[in-house]
């Protein structure tokens, strides 16, 4: 890593130093209610702190992740790092750490099962093999 | 905000694109991970922005400038990119420089010349010159 001259991107023009599109960038940053105006220095800096953003992310979470084990980066590994390490805990909404669905039927059964407690149901539970 | 979902994302490619270099060689890279990494992206743009745009709120400016996104990486924690992002401004910069001069010396030539600088390239050279004034006077806003 730490080539500053990266190729012409699918965005075309001249940036050798990025490959993010400044123009994409900074609809991003637009997006921002507050924002009035951006400088062409604080676009460009935005946009390459993205892609240092991008390679630290990936090889951190390749570096912790068990992805590694099979030569992989996997969403696993990413949603790992979110919630493992502290730098990263801004993303830890977006990369949510997965749940077998077979996993969370059972817990919304349980979630149930414990608010109904007056209540008798014994007929219409199948709860039998559920205690794992 | 009427952005559309797409507007708000980044290229694909460039983002698969960063992520193999960063990598070693033969990794393989599913593509929820690369779905994920270019969602953590825009997250990250946002992000930044808000955290740049409060330290030019601070310093009672309404452009965004330099400055303030070298502050935002230092209090997003992300230390490690300042250097590298110095570094890069300072080419940056002078590109930027030698593309202005280039444009003068067009301009010497034909006036008609200067339709070209409308012409889209990432930079929005144009929109943002004018602000470019303020932005001389801060650079560097060490904390």
């Amino acid at each position: 890593g730490g080539k500053m001259a990266a190729r012409l991107s699918g965005g075309g023009g001249e940036n050798r130093l990025v490959s993010l599109p400044l123009s994409r960038i900074r609809v991003i940053m637009k997006s921002s209610p507050e924002v009035s105006s951006i400088n062409q220095d604080a676009l460009f800096l935005t946009a390459k702190a993205t892609e240092l953003f991008v390679q630290y992310l990936a090889t951190y979470s390749y570096k912790h992740g068990r992805g590694k084990e099979k030569s992989a980066l996997t969403y696993s590994d990413l949603s790992h790092t979110a919630e493992e390490c502290e730098t990263f805990q801004f993303l830890a909404d977006i990369l949510p750490k997965k749940i077998l669905a077979s996993k969370y039927l059972k817990m919304l059964e349980k979630e149930k099962r414990d608010g109904e407690v007056g209540e008798d149901e014994d007929e219409e539970d199948d709860d039998d093999e559920d205690e794992s | 905000m009427a952005e559309r979902p797409e507007d708000l994302n980044l290229p694909n490619a460039v983002i698969t694109r960063i992520i193999k270099e960063a990598l070693p060689d033969g990794v393989n890279i599913s593509k929820e991970a690369r779905s994920a990494i270019s969602r953590a992206a825009s997250v990250f743009v946002l992000y930044a922005t808000s955290c740049a745009n409060n330290f030019a709120m601070k310093g009672k400016r309404k452009t965004l400038n330099a400055g303030d996104v070298l502050s935002a990486m230092e209090e997003m924690e992300f230390q490690r990119f300042i250097a590298p992002l110095k570094e890069s401004l300072e080419v940056y910069r002078r590109e930027q420089k030698g593309k202005k001069e280039a444009r003068k010396d067009k301009d010497k030539r034909a006036d008609s010349e200067e339709q070209d600088k409308s012409r889209e390239e990432e930079n929005d050279d144009d929109d943002e010159r004018m602000e470019e004034e303020e932005q001389n006077e801060e650079e560097e806003v060490d904390n």
